[in-house]
C-alpha cells in the first residue's frame, strides 16, 4: 500500500481478485442450503463487514461425507465458502484441516507448494489485506464446526 | 441564491484542493478522489506547518514551567482554546475542554456529569441514528447508575419519527444525547427545537457535532445545548484533537473523571482538591501541538467561511444525489429533507465491500460498511452501505469519477447491461 503510486498496478491485481470463477460462485453458490441431518454446525460472523454464514457438516468414518452453507456476504466471502465446500467434500478430516492451514498461508504468507485446484483463484486476495478476512471466514467456521467449538467464528 | 451563483462559488472552493498536499499524490496509479471525509478529512498545508512550526520553535510543557518557552507554549495552547470558543460561539473560553476527539468528549460527560447525577430509573433519550460513540458511553453509565436508555426511532427517509421524540420526553428524562448530522445517513437534526423541548422537561442536552462543525456554522448559544462535542480530525485538523463545549454552570459542578497532573489545585494523601474547569478535565500533558494544529484548521475554515463551505457542499450534495439516482441499480439510504454532504447508497447485486475495493482501484476512496452505526443498518435491514462524504475540496469531477467507477463495478459484476 506504500510507494509513490499507492498500490502499483491495481487493475491487474483487481482482475486477479475478481476472476470469473468468483463471479460464478457468487451468483450460483454450490452446496448453498441448510442441512437438517448435519452432525456438526458452526456460525461465522464478521461484524464489521456484516458477513454472516453457517457451515453444516456430516462426517462419516473420518471423512466429510457432506458439507453445505447458508448466509450472506460479499462476493469474495460467498465464493470462498462455495469453493470450500467443493474442495473438502469427500475428503478425510485431517486432510481438510491441512488444506485450511495451507490455504490460509496462500492468502497471508508464503504460498505452500501444493496444488490448490480451483481455490487458487483466491490467491489474488493476498494483494488486498483488508479482504483476507472475507476469504477466510468460511474456513474458520468450518474449522470450528470440525472441532466442535461453540463460539461464532470471526476473522476480524 | 441562484444556481448560477452557487456553481461559481463551488468552482471557487475546488481551487482550495491545492492547499492539501496529499490530494496531489496518485493512489492506485490514479488521481486520488477522496470521498471518505466523514471518516477523516485531509489536512491543508497550513495545519501541517503549524504543528511542525510548534515543534521547531515553541515546544515546551504548559501550565507549569517558569521559563519563557513554557509560557509561550501555554499562550499558544490557550489561544487555541479561544479559537475553538470562536468556532462554536461559546460565551467563554473556559467552557471549552480539549479532548482526544468526540468520543472522549462524550465519555467525559458520561463519566463525570451523568455518573454523578443519574439515579436508577432516570432516562437518557438517544436517537436510532447515533454513532456507536454516542450509544456505548451511555450504556456503560446505565450499568453504573441504573439509568435506562430510550431511543427515538427513524423513518424510511432517515428522519426522526414525527412525534416520537416528544412522546419519549418526560419527568424521568435527565439527558438527551443526539447527533447533529448523522454520519451514516447525512440527516441534519433540528437541534434547536429538540433542545427547547428537552429543556422544557428539565433535561440536559449533549450534541454530537462530529459531522457538523466542518460543514456548517455552529453556534452553541443559538442551539441552546448544554454540551457540544466534536473532533479536530474531521475539521481538517490533526488526529487526537477535539473539544467538549460545556455550559459554565454545569462544568463547574462536575467532578473530575481522570486524575493526574494539571487537573488539581492541591494534592495531599488525605485528599486532593480540583482545579477549576477546563483544567479540571484535562489531566496530564495534553496534545499541545495538536491543539495548535486545530487552531490553524479553525483559522483555515473560517478564512474560507463556513457559510461558503456549507453552500458549496449543499450544491455538491444535490449534484451527487441526482447523479447517483440516475445510475440504474443504485438506491440511496438516507433521503431526509435536510441533509449534509453525505450520500449513503447500495448498488443492486454488489456488496458494499466489493464495491469499495473496485472503486479503490479507480482511486476513488469511499467508506463501505456499517459506519459505526449498526442500529441504522439494522433499521434498514442491510449489512452496510457505501458512503461518499464530501469536503470543501471536492467538486463535480469527483462525483463523475464516483459514478464512472460504479459503472465499472456493475460491468464487472454483470449487473448492468447498458454500462
Amino acid at each position: 500500500m506504500t510507494g509513490a503510486h499507492g498500490g502499483g498496478i491495481a487493475h491487474a491485481d483487481l482482475r486477479e481478485l475478481y476472476q470469473e470463477v468468483i463471479f460464478d460462485h457468487n451468483r450460483k453458490p454450490r452446496n448453498f442450503h441448510p442441512m437438517p441431518e448435519a452432525d456438526h454446525v458452526a456460525d461465522g460472523h464478521n461484524p464489521l463487514c456484516g458477513d454472516q454464514l453457517t457451515v453444516y457438516l456430516r462426517l462419516e468414518d473420518g471423512r466429510v461425507a457432506d458439507v453445505s452453507f447458508v448466509g450472506h456476504g460479499c462476493a469474495i466471502s460467498k465464493a470462498s465458502a462455495s469453493l470450500m465446500t467443493e474442495a473438502v467434500k469427500g475428503h478425510p478430516v485431517d486432510e481438510v484441516e491441512a488444506l485450511f492451514r495451507d490455504f490460509h498461508a496462500l492468502l497471508t504468507e508464503q504460498a505452500p507448494e501444493r496444488d490448490f485446484g480451483k481455490l487458487q483463484v483466491l490467491a489474488g486476495v493476498r494483494e488486498f489485506p483488508a479482504r483476507v478476512k472475507c476469504a477466510t471466514l468460511a474456513w474458520h467456521t468450518l474449522h470450528n464446526a470440525l472441532s466442535g467449538a461453540r463460539e461464532t467464528a470471526k476473522t476480524e | 441564491m441562484s444556481a448560477v451563483i452557487q456553481h461559481a462559488e463551488a468552482a471557487g472552493l475546488e481551487a482550495h484542493a491545492a492547499d492539501f498536499p496529499i490530494l496531489a499524490r496518485p493512489v492506485r496509479g490514479r488521481r486520488l478522489v477522496y470521498l471518505d471525509n466523514g471518516a477523516t478529512t485531509q489536512k491543508p498545508g497550513q495545519v501541517i506547518e503549524a504543528e511542525r512550526t510548534f515543534y521547531r520553535e515553541s515546544n515546551a510543557n504548559i501550565h507549569r514551567g517558569v521559563h519563557w518557552l513554557s509560557q509561550h507554549a501555554t499562550d499558544l495552547y490557550e489561544l487555541a482554546r479561544e479559537r475553538v470558543r470562536g468556532l462554536l460561539n461559546a460565551a467563554h473560553a473556559d467552557e471549552i475542554v480539549f479532548t482526544r476527539g468526540t468520543t472522549e468528549a462524550i465519555n467525559l460527560v458520561a463519566q463525570s456529569w451523568a455518573r454523578a447525577n443519574l439515579k436508577p430509573g432516570d432516562e437518557i433519550v438517544l436517537t436510532s441514528m447515533e454513532h456507536h460513540s454516542n450509544i456505548v458511553p451511555w450504556q456503560l453509565v446505565c450499568e453504573q447508575t441504573g439509568a435506562v436508555l430510550k431511543v427515538v426511532p427513524i423513518t424510511d427517509a432517515g428522519e426522526l419519527e414525527p412525534g416520537a421524540y416528544e412522546s419519549l420526553l418526560g419527568e424521568r428524562t435527565r439527558l438527551v444525547a443526539l447527533v447533529h448530522v448523522s454520519n451514516a445517513l447525512g440527516t441534519v437534526n433540528p437541534v434547536r427545537e429538540m433542545v427547547e423541548r428537552a429543556h422544557a422537561v428539565g433535561a440536559v442536552v449533549l450534541v454530537d457535532g462530529a459531522q457538523a462543525v466542518a460543514h456548517q456554522p455552529v453556534d452553541v448559544q443559538a442551539l441552546g445545548c448544554d454540551f457540544y462535542a466534536f473532533s479536530g480530525h474531521k475539521l481538517y485538523g490533526p488526529t487526537g484533537t477535539g473539544a467538549l463545549y460545556g455550559r459554565r454552570e454545569l462544568l463547574a459542578a462536575m467532578p473530575p473523571w481522570q486524575g493526574g497532573g494539571d487537573m488539581i489545585r492541591t494534592v495531599a494523601f488525605e485528599g486532593s482538591t480540583w482545579a477549576d474547569p477546563p483544567q479540571r478535565f484535562e489531566a496530564g500533558t495534553p496534545n499541545i501541538a495538536g491543539a495548535v494544529g486545530l487552531a490553524a484548521a479553525i483559522d483555515y475554515v473560517r478564512g474560507i467561511g463556513l457559510e461558503r463551505i456549507a453552500a458549496h457542499e449543499a450544491a455538491l450534495l444535490a449534484h451527487a444525489t441526482d447523479a447517483l439516482q440516475a445510475v440504474p441499480g443504485v438506491q440511496l439510504i438516507g433521503t431526509a429533507a435536510v441533509k449534509a454532504g453525505i450520500v449513503s447508497f447500495m448498488v443492486d447485486g454488489i456488496h458494499p465491500h466489493d464495491l469499495g475495493t473496485i472503486l479503490d482501484s479507480e482511486g476513488v476512496a469511499i467508506r463501505a460498511g456499517h459506519h459505526c452505526a449498526m442500529p441504522v443498518m439494522t433499521r434498514f435491514g442491510i449489512p452496510g452501505t457505501a458512503r461518499a462524504s464530501f469536503a470543501l475540496y471536492n467538486g463535480e469531477r469527483d462525483v463523475a469519477a464516483l459514478v464512472d467507477a460504479i459503472a465499472k463495478a456493475q460491468r464487472m459484476f454483470g449487473t448492468r447491461s447498458d454500462a
